[in-house]
């Protein structure tokens, strides 16, 4: 078990500064998740129109790992289709369980996030903004919790 | 670094951790500091010998066989009684409820004493440093009874205000029921003080003793309280065990909670009538290995000696509480002029997942998180705090390593 590989300079670096930070006035989509065992809180807002993710804001607090996965989704999904976002979800999901996955072409620098596998704890703190972005777009109501 | 009196000689330190099996392994290539003893302690080789004698020797069920084995096992569960009165001193064994732990207890009075003595619009009093264990079941009371929940402040210290206590305790208030130590800021009441006010009132006093029996010496007769819980995994037992003492006088009048055998005399379906005490309250086959893991526990701090772990326990909250106000941006949560012998913690910038996680990498085992006490939580506006809590056998170089890797946590991630 290797903190370097947890702790990227890509994660260092958006816990430090979080991309796309705050909330959008007018969302069209917005959803809320909590992360209970570490007290992670955070609200996704969404511009969605005509198929893509057009603009994304995330607040809230939490672990250097859900704070930096929040930011590098954030930019990963702006300005791509609903389809192509979907399309994320699964190679990031794939990519946070499991073990032999090789993170594909289309992750960019959300491979930074490889490393969280291989600390069984963490994992809910990756996928934390990844659940509550799904909730967002499908217009849930009830905030997601990882429990 | 700090020169502070040791009260305990180094060595005896030594000679009692080499008794903990789990102390002397690795974990991350590190020697393993455990510091995570107010979730759980961990279990001495006389614990863990005597369970699996029972085990092996004198397994099988009790009050029900004439065979030797049930015999046998008899003996042992009610000599485990037996060791629980004499170490928080009650009168008699018949006050001394074997359940699954504090949780249990808690929710055992709530469902006897509460549904029997509340009406609505009577008052149940609670402190805001309370565990969920001591919340949510007097929760549930009120949302059958119609009672209300009345919390005394606590000040930015993490001291309970006793004159806000008095003031809330009226002709309404049933039930007064405390933590003696809290877990999430290491607090410790003068709870014989909060006791007697109620005591004087007639309202029938609950303490929530998991964080206090570990490292005290407890007498309830002394302390005059009509319930005291506690559970034996944090106490150097194992878990699935814990202590419900109830004062005779109160427990002979309460209905039974659970229902099934060994808590009844006779049964026919037209009537039932139930076992005396302690046995009434203890529906089911027990938990007896459990029962035989606590009482050798309880022999086993008997022989190290109450006062001695006091005076350990002092002196490394002094050390640990001095080492890690050096660390640039660290703040104590928790800050009584009494405390338990446990410390919690926020670093700047960091949250503690991420301090829990670079800990653990060095070999260090703290606990992060709310510690299932949220309006704590909410109370200092923090999401979660680091707690590091100590034990008899934890030791200044543990708390060295502990303060290394918060150093290196900060190089890492501020
Ligand atoms: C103060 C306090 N009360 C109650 C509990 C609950 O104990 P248990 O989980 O053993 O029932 C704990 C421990 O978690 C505690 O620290």
């Amino acid at each position: 078990m290797d903190l370097a590989d947890l702790y990227r300079d890509v994660i260092v670096d958006h816990n430090r500064n979080p991309r796309n930070r705050g909330r959008l006035p007018q969302p069209s989509h917005s959803a809320e998740g909590n992360n209970p065992l570490c007290g992670d809180q955070l609200r996704v807002t969404l511009e969605v129109s005509d198929g893509v993710l057009r603009d994304i804001r995330c607040e809230g607090r939490g672990c250097a790992i859900s704070t930096a996965s929040a930011s590098l989704m954030s930019e990963a999904v702006k300005g791509h289709s609903l389809a192509e976002v979907a399309g994320l979800f699964g190679q990031v999901h794939q990519m946070l369980t499991s073990h032999d996955a090789v993170p594909g072409p289309d992750l960019g620098k959300l491979a930074a996030l490889s490393g969280v596998r291989e600390f069984p704890a963490r994992v809910k703190c990756a996928s934390l903004c990844w659940h509550t972005l799904n909730a967002a777009l499908a217009g849930d109501a009830a905030p997601v919790s990882t429990e | 670094m700090i020169a502070l009196a040791t009260e305990v000689p180094p060595g005896d330190v030594e000679r009692l951790r080499a008794q903990f099996p789990a102390l002397c392994r690795r974990v991350n290539g590190h020697l393993l500091a455990y510091l995570d003893n107010a979730a759980s302690a961990q279990q001495p080789a006389a614990v863990i010998d005597a369970i699996a004698d029972y085990s092996r020797n004198h397994h099988s069920n009790v009050h029900r066989g004439v065979h030797t084995l049930s015999q046998e096992a008899t003996a042992l569960y009610e000599g485990a009684r037996g060791k629980v009165r004499g170490f928080i001193n009650a009168a008699s064994e018949r006050e001394i409820i074997f359940v699954r732990g504090t949780t249990e207890a808690i929710n055992l009075v709530a469902n006897t004493l509460g549904r029997t003595r509340l009406q609505p619009g009577d008052e149940i009093v609670i402190s805001w440093l309370e565990h969920h264990a001591n919340i949510v079941p007097w929760q549930l009371l009120c949302e059958q009874t119609g009672a209300r929940l009345r919390v005394v402040p606590i000040d930015r210290r993490g001291v309970v205000d006793f004159d806000a206590y008095r003031a809330l305790l009226g002709p309404r208030t049933k039930i007064v029921s405390l933590a003696h130590v809290s877990n999430a800021l290491g607090t410790v009441l003068p709870i014989g003080e909060f006791i007697a006010e109620a005591r004087d009132r007639g309202i029938a006093t609950v303490v929530d003793g998991a964080q206090a029996v570990p490292h005290q010496r407890i007498d309830v007769q002394a302390l005059g309280c009509d319930f005291y819980a506690f559970s034996g995994h944090k106490m150097y037992g194992p878990t699935g065990i814990g202590v419900l003492y109830g004062r005779e006088a109160v427990l002979a009048t309460l209905p039974p909670w659970q229902g099934g055998g060994d808590m009844i005399l006779t049964v026919s379906f037209e009537r039932t009538t139930y076992n005396s005490l302690p046995w009434r309250f203890e529906a089911g086959t027990p938990n007896i290995a459990g029962a035989v893991g606590l009482g050798a526990a309880i022999d086993w701090l008997a022989e190290v000696g109450m006062e001695r772990i006091a005076a350990h326990e002092a002196e490394l909250l002094a050390y640990a509480t001095a080492r890690l106000l050096t660390i640039p941006g660290l703040t104590i949560i928790g800050t009584a002029p009494d405390k338990a012998s446990l410390v919690s913690f926020t670093v700047d910038g960091i949250h503690p997942h991420d301090l829990g996680t670079v800990l653990d990498a060095e070999g260090v085992a703290v606990r992060t998180g709310h510690h299932c006490a949220m309006p704590v939580m909410e109370f200092f506006d923090l999401p979660a705090t680091a707690r590091t809590s100590f034990a008899l056998y934890n030791t200044r170089a543990e708390i060295e390593q502990l303060h290394a890797a918060l150093t290196r946590a900060i190089g890492m991630l501020r």
